[in-house]
């Protein structure tokens, strides 16, 4: 283990910063694009179903 | 030939041209996509004459000089052909260390002296524990003094 | 078996339906298992202190980001050879995942940057080659998203991941054509110039992605192959189906 501390751990040899807002940013744009898909899914299957439901109603 | 096999051929042939234009097209401007001359290039006369370019090596061992004023850093800049004495006003990155690469961009002066108006750092592709470079640069040391 | 069964989006969507949880327990489980690695089992490098350790997320978009583009070009060339119409939904569905490695690569990059070089951007060949790259990404979104026709803004699309491709091996070989101030390739074939545990962290961290990726893009393919297939017998009964959810 190389660090002695969680303190140590988050400061990242006085790096912390960079470190962090790397993962950081990363991280929080794969959850947006896991919530964007999503509800991009749910919104698309709506929108088919209303679709279909008017294509039914012209035949 | 099948109407299909005609197209693969077709989509083949167009990459093939598009790629042999890019390679054309990158060897033309081939002296802009250098982002640094090597002191080599300096020395023959090579590097934009009059105007700012970057200059990129070395840090001569024993050549970092600090001066009186803290700002001012004197070192030489080496691709272990040639040599070019550079000076440098303001803050250095962490890892320009001496026997490291540096990239300087400023002006070549007519007295043959770079000055530099900003220094990066250019660190190498070799990751390793604190341990094993000292293991390594002891081995290093062992080699010069065997020669 | 025939493996153009699966170029059929009939036999395709369920077949996608039933990997992406595989993939996406496997993402998650390489992720934890490089992170962990990467900050708790790599030393610290001799030269650059801890802030290297933003090489595990950095290498392995910067992999994936050139990956993804070479996976969209291969389903072009495909589409448009063979004129499956799976072929252009899956290079649209890969696209967005693509530039958000893409993005992902240059912003860790800029954080790498600015404490080792000195500057968060410059102007060397492999960063402007892969901020292209980014460009190339939001070019193909908006094209194929701009053309009202699908079959015309497939075709499009496919064109610009062909002729983008060849951005690829520039991306990847700037650092050894051209003076740069990034550094060359630490993992080349034949070894690498990495500790092993350090290398252990950035490869798992890179399966991750890449399962990531999988699961990812193929929910978002389900999705186009949905829209674009509706009118068909197996699609229609789909949607009623999800619709009475």
């Amino acid at each position: 283990m190389v660090w002695q501390s969680f303190s140590d751990f988050i400061d990242m040899g006085g790096r912390g910063a960079f470190v962090w807002g790397s993962y950081g940013l990363s991280f929080l744009l794969m959850a947006a694009e896991l919530w964007l898909l999503r509800s991009r899914r749910k919104q698309s299957i709506r929108r088919l179903c209303q679709l279909q439901q008017l294509e039914q109603q012209k035949d | 030939m099948k109407p299909r096999h005609k197209r693969f051929l077709l989509i083949g042939i167009a990459l093939t041209l598009l790629a042999g234009a890019t390679a054309l097209v990158l060897n033309a401007f081939n002296d802009n996509l250098v982002f640094f001359h090597t002191p080599s290039e300096v020395a023959a006369g090579k590097a934009p004459q009059g105007r700012t370019f970057r200059i990129g090596g070395m840090v001569v061992a024993g050549s970092v000089q600090r001066a009186a004023d803290g700002q001012t850093v004197r070192f030489m800049i080496t691709d272990t052909a040639q040599v070019v004495p550079v000076v440098y006003k303001g803050a250095l990155p962490d890892l320009f260390k001496e026997a490291k690469g540096a990239v300087a961009q400023g002006k070549l002066g007519a007295d043959g002296v770079f000055t530099a108006s900003e220094v990066l750092a250019k660190h190498d592709e070799n990751y390793m524990p604190p341990e094993a470079k000292d293991a390594i640069d002891q081995a290093h040391a062992t080699a010069k003094t065997l020669k | 078996m025939n493996i153009f069964r699966f170029s059929s989006p009939q036999t395709f969507y369920p077949l996608a339906g039933r990997l992406v949880p595989v993939f996406a327990v496997l993402a998650a489980a390489f992720l934890a298992a490089g992170l962990y690695i990467g900050f708790f089992e790599a030393p610290t490098d001799a030269v650059q202190g801890e802030v290297y350790r933003i090489i595990h997320i950095h290498v392995a978009a910067a992999w994936m980001s050139m990956f993804i583009y070479l996976v969209m070009a291969f389903w072009s060339a495909i589409g448009l050879g063979l004129g499956t119409r799976l072929s252009f939904y899956m290079t649209q569905a890969l696209a967005p995942t693509g530039a958000l490695f893409c993005f992902i690569a240059l912003w860790t990059g800029a954080l790498w940057g600015r404490p080792t070089w000195g500057a968060y951007w410059v102007w060397d060949a492999r960063l402007t080659s892969q901020l292209l790259l980014l460009f190339l990404y939001f070019g193909f979104i908006a094209l194929t998203r701009s053309i009202e026709d699908p079959r015309r803004a497939d075709k499009a699309g496919a064109i610009i991941a062909l002729v983008g491709a060849v951005n690829v091996p520039i991306i990847y070989f700037s650092v050894k054509w051209w003076n740069t101030l990034h550094q060359g390739a630490s993992v080349k074939p034949g070894g690498s110039s990495m500790a092993s545990v350090m290398l252990w962290a950035m490869l798992l961290t890179a399966l991750g992605c890449w399962f990531y990726s999988l699961a990812v893009t193929l929910t978002r393919a389900r999705s186009i192959i949905l829209e674009r297939e509706r009118h068909t017998d197996w699609a229609s009964i789909e949607i009623a189906r999800l619709g009475s959810k």
